[in-house]
Protein backbone atom coordinates (compact mmCIF):
# COMPACT_ATOMS: atom_id res chain seq x y z
CA UNK A 1 0.00 0.00 0.00
CA UNK A 2 1.68 3.33 -1.03
CA UNK A 3 0.26 6.64 -1.53
CA UNK A 4 0.04 7.07 -5.65
CA UNK A 5 0.75 10.78 -6.80
CA UNK A 6 -0.77 13.78 -5.19
CA UNK A 7 -4.60 13.70 -3.59
CA UNK A 8 -4.15 10.74 -2.75
CA UNK A 9 -6.59 8.97 -0.46
CA UNK A 10 -6.32 6.43 2.38
CA UNK A 11 -9.42 5.64 4.25
CA UNK A 12 -8.95 4.14 7.45
CA UNK A 13 -11.30 1.75 9.88
CA UNK A 14 -10.42 1.48 13.58
CA UNK A 15 -11.73 -1.52 14.89
CA UNK A 16 -12.43 -3.78 18.06
CA UNK A 17 -14.20 -6.78 18.40
CA UNK A 18 -16.12 -5.87 15.44
CA UNK A 19 -16.11 -9.22 13.61
CA UNK A 20 -20.11 -8.91 12.65
CA UNK A 21 -19.70 -5.53 10.92
CA UNK A 22 -16.04 -5.01 9.68
CA UNK A 23 -15.99 -7.21 6.47
CA UNK A 24 -19.33 -5.53 5.87
CA UNK A 25 -17.74 -2.18 5.64
CA UNK A 26 -14.69 -3.10 3.86
CA UNK A 27 -16.47 -4.42 1.16
CA UNK A 28 -19.05 -1.01 1.26
CA UNK A 29 -16.06 1.35 0.89
CA UNK A 30 -14.34 -1.15 -1.70
CA UNK A 31 -17.84 -0.66 -3.54
CA UNK A 32 -18.14 2.82 -3.22
CA UNK A 33 -14.47 4.34 -3.51
CA UNK A 34 -12.84 1.43 -5.19
CA UNK A 35 -9.21 1.64 -5.85
CA UNK A 36 -9.21 3.32 -3.09
CA UNK A 37 -7.22 1.67 0.01
CA UNK A 38 -8.33 0.35 2.85
CA UNK A 39 -6.71 0.04 6.39
CA UNK A 40 -7.71 -1.89 9.29
CA UNK A 41 -6.21 -0.51 12.35
CA UNK A 42 -6.87 -3.47 14.29
CA UNK A 43 -6.69 -2.52 18.33
CA UNK A 44 -6.16 -5.90 19.72
CA UNK A 45 -9.19 -7.95 18.96
CA UNK A 46 -9.99 -10.92 20.84
CA UNK A 47 -12.36 -12.07 18.08
CA UNK A 48 -12.03 -12.37 14.31
CA UNK A 49 -11.76 -8.99 13.11
CA UNK A 50 -8.19 -9.06 12.03
CA UNK A 51 -8.83 -12.46 9.73
CA UNK A 52 -12.53 -10.95 8.78
CA UNK A 53 -10.90 -7.54 7.64
CA UNK A 54 -8.02 -9.41 5.53
CA UNK A 55 -10.70 -11.59 3.77
CA UNK A 56 -12.87 -9.04 2.70
CA UNK A 57 -9.61 -7.30 1.01
CA UNK A 58 -8.37 -4.45 3.73
CA UNK A 59 -4.68 -3.84 4.94
CA UNK A 60 -4.58 -4.82 8.27
CA UNK A 61 -2.74 -2.95 10.75
CA UNK A 62 -2.73 -5.00 14.30
CA UNK A 63 -1.41 -3.28 17.32
CA UNK A 64 0.06 -5.16 20.20
CA UNK A 65 -2.12 -4.35 22.35
CA UNK A 66 -5.16 -2.59 23.35
CA UNK A 67 -4.91 1.16 22.78
CA UNK A 68 -8.00 2.70 23.00
CA UNK A 69 -9.61 4.65 19.98
CA UNK A 70 -7.57 7.49 20.11
CA UNK A 71 -4.12 5.61 20.33
CA UNK A 72 -5.59 3.29 17.11
CA UNK A 73 -6.82 5.78 15.31
CA UNK A 74 -3.65 7.83 15.79
CA UNK A 75 -1.61 4.79 14.76
CA UNK A 76 -3.81 4.60 11.29
CA UNK A 77 -2.50 8.86 11.08
CA UNK A 78 1.04 8.13 12.01
CA UNK A 79 1.30 5.38 9.01
CA UNK A 80 -0.49 7.16 6.50
CA UNK A 81 1.70 9.93 6.93
CA UNK A 82 4.85 7.70 6.62
CA UNK A 83 3.61 6.44 3.57
CA UNK A 84 2.71 9.60 2.23
CA UNK A 85 -1.03 9.70 1.42
CA UNK A 86 -2.80 13.49 1.29
CA UNK A 87 -5.65 12.75 2.89
CA UNK A 88 -7.51 10.19 5.16
CA UNK A 89 -10.95 9.77 5.90
CA UNK A 90 -12.00 8.10 9.15
CA UNK A 91 -14.48 5.29 9.20
CA UNK A 92 -16.11 3.39 12.10
CA UNK A 93 -15.52 -0.55 12.09
CA UNK A 94 -19.08 -0.60 13.87
CA UNK A 95 -21.13 0.38 10.44
CA UNK A 96 -22.63 3.18 11.42
CA UNK A 97 -21.13 5.45 8.80
CA UNK A 98 -22.10 5.45 5.49
CA UNK A 99 -18.97 4.93 2.97
CA UNK A 100 -21.31 6.86 -0.11
CA UNK A 101 -20.46 9.97 1.73
CA UNK A 102 -16.66 9.56 1.97
CA UNK A 103 -16.31 11.57 -1.54
CA UNK A 104 -18.33 14.05 -0.36
CA UNK A 105 -16.08 14.30 2.66
CA UNK A 106 -13.51 14.45 0.31
CA UNK A 107 -14.10 17.17 -2.01
CA UNK A 108 -14.91 19.14 0.63
CA UNK A 109 -11.64 18.39 1.91
CA UNK A 110 -9.97 19.05 -1.71
CA UNK A 111 -12.14 21.80 -2.46
CA UNK A 112 -12.42 24.00 0.54
CA UNK A 113 -8.61 23.71 2.00
CA UNK A 114 -9.49 23.11 5.20
CA UNK A 115 -7.41 20.55 7.49
CA UNK A 116 -10.66 18.98 8.89
CA UNK A 117 -14.03 17.73 7.71
CA UNK A 118 -16.77 16.36 9.40
CA UNK A 119 -19.25 14.19 8.80
CA UNK A 120 -22.03 15.45 10.45
CA UNK A 121 -25.66 14.07 11.15
CA UNK A 122 -27.14 17.26 11.68
CA UNK A 123 -26.23 19.79 9.39
CA UNK A 124 -29.23 19.08 7.29
CA UNK A 125 -32.38 16.93 8.63
CA UNK A 126 -31.86 13.69 6.84
CA UNK A 127 -33.32 11.35 9.63
CA UNK A 128 -30.03 10.49 11.33
CA UNK A 129 -31.13 10.29 15.03
CA UNK A 130 -28.76 9.79 18.21
CA UNK A 131 -29.98 8.51 21.78
CA UNK A 132 -31.35 10.93 24.46
CA UNK A 133 -27.91 10.96 26.47
CA UNK A 134 -25.94 11.08 23.54
CA UNK A 135 -28.27 14.05 22.18
CA UNK A 136 -27.83 16.14 25.59
CA UNK A 137 -23.85 15.38 24.94
CA UNK A 138 -23.76 16.94 21.81
CA UNK A 139 -25.94 20.10 22.77
CA UNK A 140 -23.85 20.43 25.89
CA UNK A 141 -20.73 20.34 24.10
CA UNK A 142 -21.95 22.50 20.77
CA UNK A 143 -22.19 25.32 23.82
CA UNK A 144 -19.28 24.43 24.81
CA UNK A 145 -17.38 24.34 21.93
CA UNK A 146 -18.89 27.41 20.21
CA UNK A 147 -16.43 30.35 21.94
CA UNK A 148 -13.38 27.86 21.45
CA UNK A 149 -13.99 27.27 18.33
CA UNK A 150 -15.02 30.25 17.47
CA UNK A 151 -18.23 28.85 15.03
CA UNK A 152 -20.87 25.77 15.66
CA UNK A 153 -20.26 22.56 15.40
CA UNK A 154 -23.35 20.54 14.71
CA UNK A 155 -22.11 17.15 15.27
CA UNK A 156 -18.92 17.33 17.73
CA UNK A 157 -18.90 13.91 18.09
CA UNK A 158 -18.81 12.44 14.82
CA UNK A 159 -15.77 9.90 14.21
CA UNK A 160 -16.76 10.12 10.55
CA UNK A 161 -14.16 12.57 9.73
CA UNK A 162 -11.63 13.30 7.01
CA UNK A 163 -8.26 15.14 7.45
CA UNK A 164 -5.72 16.22 5.06
CA UNK A 165 -2.00 16.25 5.15
CA UNK A 166 -1.24 19.58 7.76
CA UNK A 167 -3.74 17.87 10.14
CA UNK A 168 -1.89 14.37 9.80
CA UNK A 169 0.97 15.87 10.20
CA UNK A 170 -0.49 16.95 13.69
CA UNK A 171 -2.30 14.39 14.13
CA UNK A 172 0.97 12.27 14.20
CA UNK A 173 2.48 14.10 17.07
CA UNK A 174 -0.76 15.03 19.49
CA UNK A 175 -3.92 13.48 19.77
CA UNK A 176 -6.36 12.87 22.45
CA UNK A 177 -6.22 8.78 23.50
CA UNK A 178 -9.50 8.56 24.79
CA UNK A 179 -12.90 9.79 23.04
CA UNK A 180 -10.65 11.99 20.69
CA UNK A 181 -13.39 13.26 18.61
CA UNK A 182 -14.09 16.66 20.66
CA UNK A 183 -10.63 17.27 21.92
CA UNK A 184 -9.00 16.76 18.22
CA UNK A 185 -11.15 20.03 17.24
CA UNK A 186 -9.68 21.68 19.60
CA UNK A 187 -6.21 20.61 18.92
CA UNK A 188 -6.67 21.62 15.42
CA UNK A 189 -8.11 25.16 16.18
CA UNK A 190 -5.37 25.95 18.60
CA UNK A 191 -3.04 26.17 15.64
CA UNK A 192 -5.64 28.32 13.71
CA UNK A 193 -6.93 24.99 11.40
CA UNK A 194 -10.10 25.22 10.17
CA UNK A 195 -12.97 22.54 10.09
CA UNK A 196 -15.57 22.03 7.75
CA UNK A 197 -19.02 19.92 8.04
CA UNK A 198 -20.97 18.17 5.28
CA UNK A 199 -24.49 16.18 6.13
CA UNK A 200 -24.04 12.27 6.47
CA UNK A 201 -25.96 10.33 7.35
CA UNK A 202 -25.51 7.81 9.95
CA UNK A 203 -27.17 4.16 9.93
CA UNK A 204 -27.76 1.75 13.41
CA UNK A 205 -24.96 -0.32 14.46
CA UNK A 206 -24.69 -3.31 12.22
CA UNK A 207 -23.28 -5.52 15.03
CA UNK A 208 -21.58 -4.65 18.92
CA UNK A 209 -22.57 -2.00 21.36
CA UNK A 210 -20.96 1.43 21.98
CA UNK A 211 -18.10 1.65 24.24
CA UNK A 212 -20.27 4.72 25.90
CA UNK A 213 -23.00 3.18 28.00
CA UNK A 214 -25.50 5.22 29.87
CA UNK A 215 -23.66 4.99 33.15
CA UNK A 216 -20.00 6.44 31.35
CA UNK A 217 -21.63 9.42 30.01
CA UNK A 218 -21.26 11.35 33.08
CA UNK A 219 -17.52 10.11 32.92
CA UNK A 220 -17.73 10.78 29.20
CA UNK A 221 -18.79 14.60 29.54
CA UNK A 222 -16.15 15.10 32.94
CA UNK A 223 -13.28 13.49 30.95
CA UNK A 224 -13.88 15.25 27.76
CA UNK A 225 -14.31 18.76 29.31
CA UNK A 226 -11.07 18.74 31.11
CA UNK A 227 -9.68 17.70 28.05
CA UNK A 228 -10.75 20.88 25.84
CA UNK A 229 -9.84 22.75 28.88
CA UNK A 230 -6.00 21.06 29.17
CA UNK A 231 -5.73 21.85 25.44
CA UNK A 232 -7.02 25.11 25.75
CA UNK A 233 -4.44 26.20 28.14
CA UNK A 234 -1.99 23.88 26.95
CA UNK A 235 -1.40 25.76 23.33
CA UNK A 236 -2.06 29.30 25.23
CA UNK A 237 0.76 28.91 27.33
CA UNK A 238 3.28 28.32 25.02
CA UNK A 239 2.12 30.87 22.71
CA UNK A 240 2.31 33.78 25.68
CA UNK A 241 6.13 32.16 25.85
CA UNK A 242 6.97 32.60 22.71
CA UNK A 243 5.47 36.16 22.95
CA UNK A 244 2.94 35.50 20.20
CA UNK A 245 -1.30 36.53 20.41
CA UNK A 246 -3.41 33.58 21.44
CA UNK A 247 -5.25 31.96 18.47
CA UNK A 248 -8.09 33.46 16.69
CA UNK A 249 -11.32 31.71 15.91
CA UNK A 250 -10.79 30.77 12.75
CA UNK A 251 -12.59 28.47 10.79
CA UNK B 1 -1.14 8.58 72.91
CA UNK B 2 2.23 6.90 73.13
CA UNK B 3 -0.11 3.90 72.13
CA UNK B 4 -1.00 5.60 68.93
CA UNK B 5 2.62 6.58 68.26
CA UNK B 6 3.84 3.09 69.33
CA UNK B 7 1.69 1.74 66.10
CA UNK B 8 2.74 4.44 64.24
CA UNK B 9 6.37 3.02 64.85
CA UNK B 10 5.74 -0.56 64.13
CA UNK B 11 3.48 0.49 60.71
CA UNK B 12 6.36 2.48 59.84
CA UNK B 13 9.23 -0.49 60.66
CA UNK B 14 6.72 -2.94 58.67
CA UNK B 15 6.88 -0.54 55.71
CA UNK B 16 10.37 -0.04 55.50
CA UNK B 17 10.86 -3.96 55.99
CA UNK B 18 8.37 -4.49 53.09
CA UNK B 19 9.74 -1.83 51.10
CA UNK B 20 13.15 -3.48 51.25
CA UNK B 21 12.48 -7.16 50.59
CA UNK B 22 10.51 -5.68 47.62
CA UNK B 23 13.76 -4.12 45.87
CA UNK B 24 15.82 -7.61 47.02
CA UNK B 25 13.00 -8.95 44.97
CA UNK B 26 13.34 -6.48 42.33
CA UNK B 27 9.55 -6.47 42.86
CA UNK B 28 10.06 -2.17 42.68
CA UNK B 29 12.97 -0.45 40.58
CA UNK B 30 15.07 1.48 43.41
CA UNK B 31 14.63 4.46 41.87
CA UNK B 32 10.72 4.03 43.16
CA UNK B 33 11.41 2.43 46.26
CA UNK B 34 13.22 6.09 47.54
CA UNK B 35 10.20 7.77 48.06
CA UNK B 36 8.45 4.86 50.23
CA UNK B 37 11.88 4.63 52.13
CA UNK B 38 11.95 7.93 52.99
CA UNK B 39 8.53 8.54 54.01
CA UNK B 40 8.70 5.28 56.11
CA UNK B 41 11.94 7.16 57.88
CA UNK B 42 10.08 10.08 58.30
CA UNK B 43 7.02 8.69 60.02
CA UNK B 44 9.47 6.30 62.15
CA UNK B 45 11.43 9.37 63.45
CA UNK B 46 8.67 11.57 64.36
CA UNK B 47 6.84 8.86 65.91
CA UNK B 48 9.97 8.84 68.29
CA UNK B 49 10.75 12.06 68.58
CA UNK B 50 8.25 13.43 70.49
CA UNK B 51 9.36 16.74 71.33
CA UNK B 52 10.02 17.63 67.52
CA UNK B 53 6.00 16.20 66.92
CA UNK B 54 5.11 19.22 69.78
CA UNK B 55 6.86 21.45 68.28
CA UNK B 56 5.25 21.12 64.94
CA UNK B 57 1.79 21.13 66.75
CA UNK B 58 2.43 24.19 68.73
CA UNK B 59 3.46 26.25 65.59
CA UNK B 60 1.06 24.89 63.30
CA UNK B 61 -1.93 25.01 65.92
CA UNK B 62 -3.36 22.06 65.21
CA UNK B 63 -4.51 20.72 68.55
CA UNK B 64 -3.19 17.20 68.77
CA UNK B 65 0.25 15.54 68.68
CA UNK B 66 -0.70 12.50 66.87
CA UNK B 67 -2.85 14.32 64.23
CA UNK B 68 -0.04 16.50 63.43
CA UNK B 69 1.62 13.15 62.53
CA UNK B 70 -1.03 11.97 60.33
CA UNK B 71 -1.48 15.39 58.71
CA UNK B 72 2.30 15.07 57.91
CA UNK B 73 1.93 11.39 57.09
CA UNK B 74 -0.84 12.20 54.70
CA UNK B 75 0.72 14.87 53.03
CA UNK B 76 3.47 12.68 52.29
CA UNK B 77 1.54 10.18 50.47
CA UNK B 78 -0.33 12.43 48.74
CA UNK B 79 2.66 13.81 47.30
CA UNK B 80 3.82 10.64 46.65
CA UNK B 81 0.58 9.61 44.72
CA UNK B 82 0.62 12.63 42.76
CA UNK B 83 4.41 11.75 41.84
CA UNK B 84 3.46 8.47 40.90
CA UNK B 85 0.56 9.27 38.76
CA UNK B 86 3.24 11.47 36.50
CA UNK B 87 5.44 8.76 36.24
CA UNK B 88 2.62 6.22 35.21
CA UNK B 89 1.41 9.19 32.44
CA UNK B 90 4.88 9.42 31.61
CA UNK B 91 4.94 5.54 31.28
CA UNK B 92 1.49 5.62 29.40
CA UNK B 93 2.67 7.77 26.83
CA UNK B 94 5.56 6.02 25.98
CA UNK B 95 3.97 2.51 25.73
CA UNK B 96 1.51 3.88 23.36
CA UNK B 97 4.27 5.55 21.23
CA UNK B 98 6.12 2.11 21.70
CA UNK B 99 3.02 -0.45 20.87
CA UNK B 100 2.23 2.11 17.67
CA UNK B 101 6.54 1.97 16.40
CA UNK B 102 6.10 -1.48 16.70
CA UNK B 103 3.24 -1.83 14.61
CA UNK B 104 4.16 0.49 12.06
CA UNK B 105 7.86 -1.42 11.53
CA UNK B 106 5.63 -5.01 11.51
CA UNK B 107 3.67 -3.65 9.19
CA UNK B 108 6.62 -2.09 6.95
CA UNK B 109 8.49 -5.64 7.24
CA UNK B 110 5.30 -7.54 5.83
CA UNK B 111 5.08 -5.06 2.95
CA UNK B 112 8.50 -5.65 2.33
CA UNK B 113 7.78 -9.60 2.61
CA UNK B 114 5.39 -9.69 0.08
CA UNK B 115 7.15 -7.77 -2.60
CA UNK B 116 10.51 -9.25 -2.06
Amino acid sequence: MQARGPGSLLVIVPAFNEEGAIADVVRSIHKHVPSVPVLVIDDCSTDSTLFQARSAGAEVLPLPHHLGLGGCVQSGYKLANELGFDYVIRVDGDGQHDPRDIPRILDKLKTSGCEMVIGSRFVENNGSRAGLVRQLGIRFFRIVLRPILGKSVHDPTSGFVGVNRRALAVFGRSFPLEYPEIEALVVLQRRRFRFEEVPCKMRPRTSGRSSITAPKSLYYIAHVLLGVFVNVLKYERRLHRRGQPPAGSGG
Amino acid sequence: MERLLNVTTVLSILLLLLVLVSVRRAHIRVEYSVSWLMAAVAMLLLSRAKPVLDTITRITGIPDSPLTLFLLSGSVFMIMFFRFSVIISHLRDDNIALAQRVAILEYHIQSIRKNG
